[in-house]
């Protein structure tokens, strides 16, 4: 065989042999800059309170990742995206200690013990939040009103109290990414274009909601739209149904999957609002719904072409 | 007219060269390497021996059996060699080796056949079994068989022009230039097809290639062209069915013809055209050079058996830095590691890439996006299927139903993860394959 020399220089590997130039890293820097309006509408309310937390969450999810697998410091950027949207659940001005716990279980936790990025069934961002709310419940809800910067409740502890449109803007009391609708919805917005996200997950948690929100109250049934409109604006419902709910990872890949899985979300959230001992229900929601994804997708695999009905 | 199209797919760049230069003739080449198995089906026998004289167009090859298609001599000259050579399809098939005395002298027997309204449908399916006519639109399967009419009849023949491979222009070029002919051909199928209509599927980013055939068609109403949304994979055989035929799909485990369509190849119709008109059998073949790697892309016209290094030094030779050869499209086309192989009935391209195309991917853990589940055109779940491949699970990947797959390679060209998602497809097929023969 003489032409084994020439052989060596032609890469022989499978079809299909063009790739799109989308990559992992790619989508999470996506996510990051998605992130970037909520970032800069909390640093606007809260100041430092805002931004200490945030750096030390990114930093230490950053480098709890590096330490474990080291494959350079940003890696897939997912790391990134879990620090800064743990963040975002936490209480203005938060211990530096409580962002670094919460961080280093969120990359432990929430994604190394399943075996790293992709094999992770909770989103990693929520369950270091669970892990903060299980165990420092009080400093959790320790909330600061943007006007004054001083100890204030949650909008949630007294529904349908606070100004729709001081909702939408971010003007309330809140964890640093929950208080502002437009800046959510603008990263949301991004997402969407880039075709990170679909409306269905989204959709579902938001639709029902409102739907629930409308008619039901802890008192009983009812019609009230801007109860349901409050449900939907007031605390992490939006960070939660735009950005923790659509994590990919975490959720359905089946279009019909990904509709039941908003739909519970949101349904259950307004059950733990309305009738359970906390006064949010986001993080359990979604972490419940991560539990069942696998389930969610058995269930609604498509019919594959030409499939013919036994 | 509406744009037609089926569900799923995806839209990989479509760089296509070489779409207007017309169809250049290769030269004769001195030498002939004949594969005496170009096609699916049983391999023909030699019916020459070292050291005869043959003629252009003359049998060289042939067998008994059905599913089978002769093979000619594509040069007049001498048998010098009987033997196997290298082929990168797997098994290195017997080849006949024609050195040729530069007059392609046609054999007596290559001769214009009756006219098409004089012909049967039986005829016309013996001419083009005696021509050695194959699909050429990739499976090189014998064109007769396919030919033969279902009992009463056939709803549709659909001709496939959509040539959704990226850099492939072979068959844009020949419908742009031998429209005539090719509704000639389709014809011809139709009357040995008994098929009631021909819809002829072209993607909209051919409007030379729509207004030649419309131009070729004229008033036959039987006859129709049917626009389609550019999209890949567009040309894949059920899809086409599903997008002409408004939504029809073709059961699991069923062929076209059990729901009345039968599918070939806009070229296949031409060859067709050919055996009938000058009686000459399929001996040389249209192919599309191109990619970064070459210095000039072309559409050209080659003699089977022809070695492949021949006709890309004919077109300016390979560049320094190529680094990847492939056999027909970037989508589906098998990837080789030498050029020094004959050019068969049914190759559609060769394309070469340069070091900076070739870039090897780190494999990432599938991160659940479901773009894969969006594309793919069979409805199945490419990420689950590639997780059971990764894991060697092939009973997983059965009930995944692994089976449906067309290899397409939708979902491994939209993967974020870079997950060589056909390559484990093709692996888990095949193991699947040997535990049900065992
Ligand atoms: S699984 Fe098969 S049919 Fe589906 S996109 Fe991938 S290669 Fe194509
Ligand atoms: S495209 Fe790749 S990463 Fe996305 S779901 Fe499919 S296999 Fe997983």
């Amino acid at each position: 065989m003489e032409n084994l020399a020439v052989e060596k220089r032609f890469v022989v590997s499978s079809s299909p042999h063009v790739k799109t130039p989308e990559t992992v890293q790619k989508i999470m820097i996506d996510v990051l800059i998605a992130l970037v309006p909520a970032v800069v509408v909390a640093a606007v309310f809260f100041r430092e309170k805002a931004i200490i937390p945030i750096v030390i969450c990114l930093v230490a999810a950053m480098a709890t990742e590096f330490l474990l697998i080291r494959k350079g410091i940003f890696n897939d950027g997912s790391a990134a995206v879990t620090g800064v949207l743990l963040a975002l659940t936490l209480p203005p001005g938060s211990d530096w200690w409580l962002c670094v716990i919460g961080a280093v279980s969120a990359i432990i936790l929430g994604k190394y013990v399943f075996g790293g990025l992709g094999n992770n069934i909770f989103n990693p961002a929520l369950v270091g939040r669970a892990v903060l709310l299980a165990s420092w419940g009080g400093r959790m809800t320790a909330w600061l009103s943007p006007v004054d910067l001083k100890s204030t409740a949650t909008p949630l502890a007294e529904p349908g109290q606070a100004a729709l449109v001081d909702l939408f803007t971010g003007n309330v009391a809140g964890c640093l990414g929950e208080t502002s609708a437009v800046a959510l919805l603008i990263g949301a917005a991004y997402l969407l274009y880039r075709g990170h996200i679909n409306w269905r997950i989204p959709g579902g948690y938001i639709g029902s909601a409102l739907i629930m929100g409308t008619v039901m109250s802890a008192a009983g049934f009812g019609f009230d739209i801007t109860m349901g409109l409050w449900h939907v604006l007031a605390g992490g419902l939006l960070l939660g149904a735009l950005f923790m709910a659509t994590d990919m990872v975490t959720s359905p890949v089946t279009p019909n999957g990904q509709l039941i899985f908003g739909i519970g979300c949101g349904v259950l959230t307004m059950l733990i609002r309305i009738y359970g001992n906390y006064p949010e229900g986001v993080t359990f929601a979604i972490l419940i719904m991560n539990a069942v994804t696998p389930l969610i997708d058995n269930a609604t695999r498509p019919r594959f072409y030409g499939e013919v009905k036994k | 007219m509406t744009i037609k199209t089926f569900k799923g797919g995806t839209h990989p760049p479509h760089d296509k060269p070489a779409a207007n230069k017309p169809i250049v003739t290769a030269k004769v080449p001195s030498r002939v390497v004949i594969p005496l198995s170009q096609h699916s089906g049983a391999p023909c026998e030699p019916l020459v021996e070292v050291g005869d004289e043959v003629k252009m167009g003359q049998k060289i090859g042939d067998v008994k059996a059905f599913i089978s298609a002769p093979v000619h001599s594509s040069v007049s000259g001498k048998v010098v060699e009987i033997a196997p050579h290298f082929n990168p399809g797997g098994s290195s098939p017997m080849c006949v080796v024609i050195e040729s005395d530069g007059k392609d002298t046609w054999a007596d027997d290559v001769k214009p056949k009756k006219p098409l309204e004089e012909l049967t449908g039986e005829e016309i399916i013996n001419i083009t079994k005696e021509a050695g006519i194959v699909g050429l639109g990739g499976a090189a399967f014998p064109t007769h068989v396919k030919l033969i009419p279902p009992e009463g009849g056939l709803e549709a023949l659909i001709l496939n022009g959509a040539e959704c491979e990226p850099y492939l222009t072979c068959d844009h070029r020949l419908m742009v230039e031998r429209a005539e002919d090719m509704i000639y051909g389709a014809k011809a199928m139709m009357k040995a097809l008994q098929a009631r209509k021909c819809y002829i599927g072209i993607e909209v980013n051919k409007p030379d290639a729509i207004a030649a055939t419309r131009d070729a068609i004229g008033g036959d109403s039987t006859i129709e062209v049917v626009e389609l949304e550019v999209k890949y994979p567009q040309g894949s055989g059920k899809q086409l069915v599903t997008a002409v035929m408004n939504g029809l799909e073709v059961p699991s485990g069923k062929r076209s013809t059990d729901v009345g369509v039968q599918v070939s190849n806009t070229g296949t119709a031409i060859v067709i055209a050919d055996a009938i008109k000058t009686g000459r059998p399929l001996i040389d073949t249209v192919m599309t050079v191109a990619g970064s790697g070459v210095n000039e892309s072309a559409n050209i016209l080659v003699r089977v058996g022809t070695i492949f290094t021949e006709i890309v030094e004919q077109c300016g030779g390979i560049k320094e830095n190529a680094a990847k050869i492939i056999m027909g499209g970037p989508m589906m086309g098998g990837a080789v590691p030498t050029l020094d192989f004959p050019i068969c009935k049914a190759t559609s391209g060769v394309l070469i890439f340069t070091k900076d195309e070739v870039v090897m991917h780190e494999i990432l853990p599938c991160i659940k996006c479901g773009r894969c589940v969006d594309v793919c055109p069979a409805f199945i779940m490419p990420n689950f299927i590639s997780n059971a491949g990764e894991q060697n699970n092939h009973v997983e990947a059965k009930k995944l139903h692994v089976e449906e797959c067309i290899e397409c390679g939708s979902c491994a060209f939209v993967c974020p993860a870079k997950r060589p998602i056909v390559q484990w497809i093709r692996l888990c097929k095949s193991a699947i394959w040997a535990m049900s023969s065992k």
